[in-house]
């Protein structure tokens, strides 16, 4: 008993009853790789030896960073993968797919997996109650060889929602508020765990949000319960079977417990050039935007485009800011249309991008020019994030910047949700 | 025993300034892509640094993102080691996995240029220059015998697999 989420999964998979600071193995549900870790993993898995995956069905290589490819050494780096996916059999998601984490949630993880992926951001699948962590190239490698790896358990900190939020608030402000809390490092090898009545309340993209921003924090893995919620997601992405319900033991230890109310939050943003450095929008209401990006594996989903939707309907983008709008996966794209958002965000301005990460880690499709500031709904905004070193970044919700991006300055967005 | 000249950075150093992602199309030509480790922060970083430095920061060095090729370029420039008040998790873990030692413990009281020694068994470090000695934490011994092989491609074709 008095086990964590993080103890309760790393104990039941590594099959030793585990508790924090413990080091166990544990055997791998999924492993995955993208077109920017993805090569060097490669190369690690041959240097160490290794000819075949220990689970092809369950080693995906997603192409989601350069996509589609803007120069031949990326576009090689992609012909480098396929021609490995090929020989191992195991699953490639191609260019038109989308962001990895979201096609990871959509098709692939489960309440309980351990899912290893060569990317920071492998924890928004923290939101289906999967022990999701982030891992370098070699460590994937030999994930992959493998199907295993070692873990330190870590101790958790609880963070207990209760409360309703505002109108105008969102996951993500949520999440900027728990960061600026508690800093850039101050869940550094913990994982955070999401708690309180309101909590349970959450649709399933507010805690892929929230799991997925734990890493900027520093969180080794973000952690939601197993519960109604998330077995109506699984239905619905046709793994229902596949459910289990997970809760933390009523007596479980935290190292922290972080007590939030909801109504007390307003919308925020994240300065540059730190995750942490939080304020709140009308502390910087009016400060001019060249670009506003929306999208990314923190806010690209249905209902961050839905918000989106209904702050643009009928308006137009600020003729002296730019608007960037990138669904994070092809089956949120194909929503988006169904639904007619994409015809509003077109009809408003914005420039519509293919399914991936675009600009957000400052590789293509959004990169800033001197002195340009853009507000984005992505994940970090350290400098040079989006390209250049000379320009600035604020990170806020999608209703925060699908307001601004109207009046061309950071806006409250209870200016446009009436 | 490790021993190198102290070249000091700040707080924050994340892998965007240690690697920046407007180069990722260099990642599959590691010697072309060390020769912009640190420019943001330094641009004079990679024709200062000799073999055998160790880079000294303050808090959070590594924050941000898996790239392992933050690690890399910085092993590539020659640096012996990366000592820090504190470390993302992602970038030790990767630092380690490729035999460049990595240890948190207070730098306040390094400063650029002094020579530095490391015993990482022992945990202890010693400035040189100062006659300053402090102990650290000593890491997971299955990081201490990945760091002994030379990294973990190293350790798994020595072990096959992990030994805990």
């Amino acid at each position: 008993m008095k086990k964590t989420l993080a103890e309760k999964i790393l104990s039941y998979k590594s099959g030793v009853d585990s508790k924090a600071g413990d080091i166990v193995i544990v055997p791998i549900d999924k492993v995955y790789a993208h077109d920017v870790s993805g090569p060097l993993a490669i190369r690690r898995f041959r240097e160490s030896g290794f000819k075949k995956l220990a689970h092809p069905e369950a080693t995906i290589f997603f192409l989601d960073h350069a996509v589609p490819s803007p120069r031949q050494e990326l576009a090689n780096d992609q012909k480098f993968i396929r021609t490995f996916v090929q020989e191992q059999g195991c699953p490639l998601s191609e260019i038109n797919e989308g962001v990895c984490h979201q096609i990871a949630v959509e098709k692939w993880v489960r309440p309980s997996d351990i899912v290893c992926g060569g990317d920071s951001h492998t924890p928004t699948a923290g939101g289906l109650c999967a022990f999701a962590t982030g891992m370098g190239s070699t460590d994937i490698a030999v994930a992959m060889a493998l199907g295993k790896t070692w873990l330190r358990v870590p101790e958790s900190l609880l963070v207990k929602i209760t409360g309703q939020f505002s109108p105008t608030v969102h996951a993500k402000d949520l999440a900027l508020h728990i960061i600026g809390l508690l800093s850039a490092e101050g869940a550094t090898y913990k994982a955070l765990e999401f708690g309180g009545d309101t909590t349970r309340t959450m649709t399933m993209s507010q805690r892929f949000t929230l799991a997925n921003m734990s890493v900027e924090a520093g969180a080794k893995a973000g952690l939601f319960p197993a519960d109604g919620v998330t077995k109506d997601y699984l239905e619905a992405h046709g793994r229902g079977d596949s459910y289990l319900e997970l809760f933390p033991d009523p007596d479980a230890v935290y190292e922290r417990v972080i007590e939030i109310e909801a109504q007390k939050l307003v919308p925020l943003v994240a300065q540059p050039h730190t995750v942490d450095n939080v304020i709140s929008v009308s502390e910087v209401e009016g400060t001019r935007i060249d670009q506003v990006f929306i999208g990314s594996c923190t806010n690209g989903r249905l209902e961050d485009l839905a918000i989106t939707a209904r702050i643009l309907q009928g308006k137009k983008r600020h003729s002296q800011t730019r608007l960037i709008i990138v669904p994070a996966s092809r089956g949120v794209y194909q929503e988006a249309m169904a639904k007619g958002y994409i015809t509003t965000f077109i009809d408003a301005g914005a420039a519509v991008v293919n399914p991936g990460c675009a600009a957000c880690a400052g590789v293509h499709e959004g990169i800033l020019g001197n002195s340009e500031v853009c507000l984005s709904t992505t994940n970090r905004n350290f400098k040079g994030r989006m390209g250049n070193p000379e320009s600035f970044v604020y990170l806020a919700s999608p209703a925060t910047a699908a307001a601004s991006a109207i009046t061309g300055k950071i806006t409250n967005p209870e200016k446009f949700m009436a | 025993m490790l021993k190198g000249r102290a070249i000091r950075f700040g707080d924050d150093i994340s892998t965007d300034l240690i690697i920046s992602g407007r180069h990722m199309h260099l990642r599959s030509n590691l010697p072309e892509l060390a020769k912009h480790a640190l420019e943001d922060v330094d641009q004079d970083f990679t024709t200062r640094v000799r073999p055998g430095d160790v880079v000294v920061a303050g808090r959070n060095f590594g924050l941000g993102s898996s790239r392992e090729h933050a690690a890399i370029v910085i092993k590539m420039n020659g640096v012996s080691m990366v000592i820090a008040k504190s470390i993302a998790r992602i970038f030790f873990r990767n630092a380690i996995n490729i035999g460049l030692p990595v240890l948190i413990t207070d730098t306040d009281t390094i400063s650029e240029g002094d020579e530095i020694e490391v015993d990482l068994s022992s945990g202890t470090l010693s400035n040189l220059t100062t006659g300053n000695k402090v102990n650290f934490s000593k890491l997971p011994s299955v990081m201490l015998q990945i760091l002994e092989e030379g990294g973990l491609v190293q350790y798994v074709k020595k072990f096959g697999d992990f030994k805990v």
